[in-house]
């Protein structure tokens, strides 16, 4: 695929990504194609240890110095490819093209300087126009206003606000200088419920106002259906089924392992007696299997499942792929 | 008979986890160099009258004071003509039993003071911290000077001066490790289905807390091994002819420039003894952090 | 902010009274009494017995310690030595600034080597510096400082010839038992500064950071550092500590003529009243350089910050 049209924003490409110890080389992202055009909204889903946080971090190219490390594929922003970048033009790239959400709010944030100072540090980081210190702390005060905080806040240490504040504190200095592409990592996880759904319902909306494009870490549906346009459901270190929003979550053509999750997830509406979760666990990242890594698993599992790793498959005529034997020549449901 | 099972499940799950730790401690070098070290020292002083027997250690000579290492005597002889090389093998005895009495005295009132202030807290806890802030108002060697100036000098009241100058530290750090046991769930199911106390805190506390207790015990006995040698080398711990390794130099100061080697044995020992303890509590502690582990 | 300082120094009285306590329970343990000590075993019965009724040995112990206590407070005096009869302040007076600059000068020697190359370890983990700087700092926690000094001065003083190996007649004297006190306080603080600030680039709010695209010099310098320091500043009263009582020690070493030398031939001719007021005054020191050092760990922290501000 080339360079492509102008209109795509991120594209990655057979991305694997290992984790290497003196003990063991964990296998965390195994050939990971994604495709997002500016403006979009894709979800990354799927259970804990799955590679959603490390395809992240590559993107960004913070993977743990010593021990991370991308030895297969490409990844390229706005058509520039930067895995060859130096350091300093990909810091450049940090926080302005791409911005990230942690976690986990609380140890996000430094403890020591002021939410306002940090908002700052981002605005001052990428400031091209010089701007004084006045416009840089009136720009501090407009992103709080803009996710809710009255700006008189900003001289409060990290400590002073509620997880909930502290999020939107996060959120803020992420979008402090209007980056094309926003990565949140399980941003409401660390959440009370009710807080989630404030802090969800403002991701929504300041992604429609400020038209950024967005990728939504979750091992939760609901947040992902809450946010997004595009929908990956990954399981150890690959993509196994690909669609929009609407095809993954209301659709009836599954991967079996979306099929699974969704009936780990209890539901007030469907007449299910009980929850049916998924049998075993994920494979071990340092000794995966040689065909399809869901094999094991899988209660549809073939012969050639353990032996051959799956293509995947265009389904229908929209956007849903799967990646599953099941929907190869032929054998299709 | 379920009971049992459950009982040995727990015990071969401790079994693996001390193998667990020894595998991680055995990988660090430094660790295990400085657990060599300490076997070292501690079979040189449970056989100090094997390798040489104990009157050498007080045989004058006197036509053989000051004189350099030879194959006689390999560390030299001081200046009344003994054996350094006996003096330093006995005086091992003194140094390692000054260390691991005292660390582990401090230790049983650590345990006892430190475990009854975090786990049952209130006024008894108020009470004992106020006062440990009063003797560490006091610089630990001070505290033990003025111990030893009231008591006078000698081993006993060396033990004491130097016990009573460490326990407020380990108090402290027992209490805080014991805190945030205690405020883990499983305390509170213990409490909830009766275990009374004193079993809490023997069979739930104390084995959490065991980690940092271990290293920290291991590190008291470097710096107790540290303090014991500098109070004697100024004449306020083991008196001579006790061929205690910080007493040894104290003599050996005015011969110092005509006989250096009177000052590097010694010396030596004391480095060697107080950096095993310290590297195997370095490996100890990075083997038992539960963050490193994988 | 000067609310935390108030209640820090009202704090710091009451401690300070239970070190005095303290050192005069310790004291009072020594065998015999005052009359014997200062006028000789073959001394005249009377004699004796009429000097301890004059020094009020012969009241009970609460009563002459509130007598020494009030002694001090209204009076500044610390009783006098047994040995020559003269105040003990006096002596003490004019040693102390010899100790003081000692541990004073070690501490800050100490805390500048062991700080700097702690970052610079943490910084280049791995690296050959970091592995040469953390055996060192193994070997100097475990060298017994009186050695340490013994070698310095076989070294630079009678071989080399290079600096004075006694005396406190110049600023030239005190370079080798400032050295030999820091060496330790150095080693200790350069392990625990590399320890917390490997822990602190672990941290999530350093990957915030990285994601803002801060650079790898601000990433240390403004968001590890601070936090990184605040676990060494509170271990910095405690080495100041280390220091005053290694102090002592180095002090017999190179022959000074300061309160640690003092101390000690106090202890030796049994002078209760020196030995104690010594003592003493070395505490209420270390006392205020922890009151010092609470301080700024306060105002380095804004959790204690903010909750005496607002």
């Amino acid at each position: 695929m080339a360079a492509a049209s102008e209109s795509v924003l991120l594209e990655i490409e057979d991305l694997h990504v290992v984790y290497q110890t003196d003990l063991s080389t964990v296998y965390a992202v195994n050939g990971v194609d994604i495709r997002l055009d500016y403006g979009h909204t894709l979800g990354l889903v799927g259970e804990t240890g799955a590679g959603k946080t490390t395809v992240a971090l590559s993107i960004l190219r913070l993977l743990p110095e010593r021990t991370g490390r991308v030895s297969r594929g490409t990844i390229r922003i706005k058509g520039r490819d930067i895995m060859t970048l130096p350091e300093k033009e990909m810091r450049e790239i940090r926080g302005q093209t791409v911005s990230m959400i942690f976690q986990d709010p609380m140890s996000a944030l430094n403890p020591v300087i002021t939410v306002g100072d940090q908002i700052a540090e981002a605005i001052l980081l990428h400031d091209k126009q010089g701007l004084t210190r006045v416009q840089v702390e009136e720009r501090v005060e407009e992103m709080l206003q803009m996710v809710g905080i009255e700006p008189e806040r900003k001289n409060g240490y990290p400590h002073q606000f509620s997880g909930g504040m502290q999020q939107r504190v996060v959120i803020s200095m992420a979008l402090a200088c209007n980056p094309d592409l926003l990565i949140a990592d399980e941003p409401t996880t660390a959440l009370d419920v009710t807080i989630q759904a404030q802090v969800l319902a403002m991701m929504r909306r300041l992604q429609e106002e400020l038209g950024t494009a967005m990728i939504v870490i979750s091992h939760d549906f609901g947040v992902v259906a809450e946010t997004c346009d595009f929908v990956a459901v990954m399981y150890a270190g690959e993509i196994v089924e690909y669609g929009t929003a609407e095809e993954v979550l209301d659709g009836n053509i599954h991967h079996p392992y979306t099929v699974g999750l969704f009936g780990s997830i209890p539901s007030l509406e469907s007449d299910a007696k009980r929850l049916s979760p998924i049998e075993g666990l994920m494979p071990d990242p340092t000794a995966l299997p040689p065909g399809c890594k869901f094999a094991p698993r899988c209660p549809h599992r073939m012969d050639v499942c353990t032996e051959q790793k799956p293509d995947t498959y265009l389904i229908g005529d929209g956007d849903l792929k799967i990646m599953c034997h099941l929907f190869g020549e032929g054998t299709g449901k | 008979m379920a009971l049992s099972a459950k009982t040995r499940a727990r015990k071969a799950k401790k079994h693996s986890e001390v193998k667990e730790v020894w595998r991680r401690f055995r990988k660090n070098k430094a660790a295990m160099i400085g657990l060599g070290l300490a076997i070292l020292i501690v079979l040189v002083a449970v056989f100090a009258d094997v390798i040489v027997p104990y009157d050498r250690t007080t045989t004058q000579v006197a036509e053989k004071r000051l004189q350099g290492p030879s194959s006689e005597h390999p560390f030299g002889t001081d200046h009344l003509g003994r054996d350094l090389f006996a003096r330093i093998v006995h005086g091992s005895r003194y140094s390692l039993f000054i260390g691991v009495s005292t660390s582990v005295l401090s230790l049983v009132v650590g345990c006892l003071l430190g475990a009854a202030c975090g786990y049952f807290g209130g006024r008894l806890d108020n009470v004992v911290m106020r006062l440990l802030d009063v003797f560490m108002s006091v610089p630990p060697v001070l505290l033990s000077l003025a111990v030893v100036a009231a008591l006078g000098p000698n081993l006993r009241n060396l033990l004491i001066a130097i016990t009573i100058s460490c326990v407020p530290g380990t108090v402290r750090l027992i209490r805080s490790v014991v805190l945030t046991v205690v405020d883990q769930d499983f305390i509170d199911a213990a409490r909830s289905y009766g275990a009374s106390n004193l079993r809490i805190i023997v069979k739930y506390v104390l084995p959490n807390a065991i980690g940092p207790i271990i290293v920290h015990t291991t590190m008291n006995i470097a710096n107790m091994i540290l303090s014991a040698a500098g109070l004697s080398f100024i004449g306020m711990g083991v008196q001579p002819p006790a061929p205690e390794w910080g007493a040894l130099l104290s003599s050996a100061r005015v011969y110092m420039f005509r006989a250096p080697y009177l000052l590097y044995f010694p010396g030596s020992a004391i480095l060697m003894a107080a950096l095993s303890f310290n590297l195997v509590g370095d490996g100890l502690r990075d083997a038992l952090d539960p963050r490193l582990r994988n | 902010m000067y609310r935390y300082v108030l209640r820090r120094l009202l704090l710091t009285i009451p401690v300070i009274l239970g070190a005095i306590f303290l050192v005069f329970t310790i004291m009072s343990l020594t065998p015999g009494d005052p009359g014997t000590l200062i006028l000789g075993m073959t001394a005249d019965k009377e004699d004796i017995e009429a000097l301890n009724r004059e020094l009020g040995y012969d009241k009970p112990f609460l009563v002459r310690f509130f007598n020494y206590l009030a002694d001090i407070i209204f009076r500044f005096d610390f009783g006098d030595s047994y040995r020559t009869r003269t105040p003990v302040f006096q002596e003490i007076f004019q040693r102390f600034p010899n100790t003081f600059y000692l541990a004073v000068g070690s501490m800050a020697l100490s805390s500048i080597l062991g700080i700097s190359l702690g970052i610079l370890s943490a910084v280049r983990q791995y690296s050959f510096i970091d592995t040469f700087f953390t055996v060192m700092a193994m070997f100097f926690a475990a060298i017994p400082g009186f050695w340490l000094g013994l070698m310095l001065m076989l070294v630079f003083s009678l071989r080399l010839g290079w600096l004075p190996s006694s005396g406190v007649d110049s600023w030239r004297c005190f370079i080798l038992p400032t050295a030999t006190l820091s060496a330790g306080g150095a080693a200790g603080l350069m392990r625990l500064t590399r320890s917390t600030m490997l822990e602190t680039i672990r941290q999530d709010y350093i990957r915030t950071a990285r994601a803002k695209g801060a650079s790898e010099t601000t990433v240390i310098w403004k968001h590890a550092l601070k936090n990184a320091l605040l676990p060494v500043i509170t271990s910095m009263g405690m080495s100041f500590g280390a220091s005053l009582g290694g102090a002592i020690i180095i002090e017999t070493v190179f022959g000074m003529p300061g309160l640690g030398t003092y101390i000690v031939t106090s202890i030796r001719q049994k002078d209760v009243p020196a030995v104690s007021a010594a003592t003493l005054l070395l505490s209420v020191l270390f006392c205020l350089i922890m009151l010092v050092v609470d301080l700024l760990y306060a105002f380095l922290n804004p959790r204690i910050k903010a909750r005496y501000t607002s």
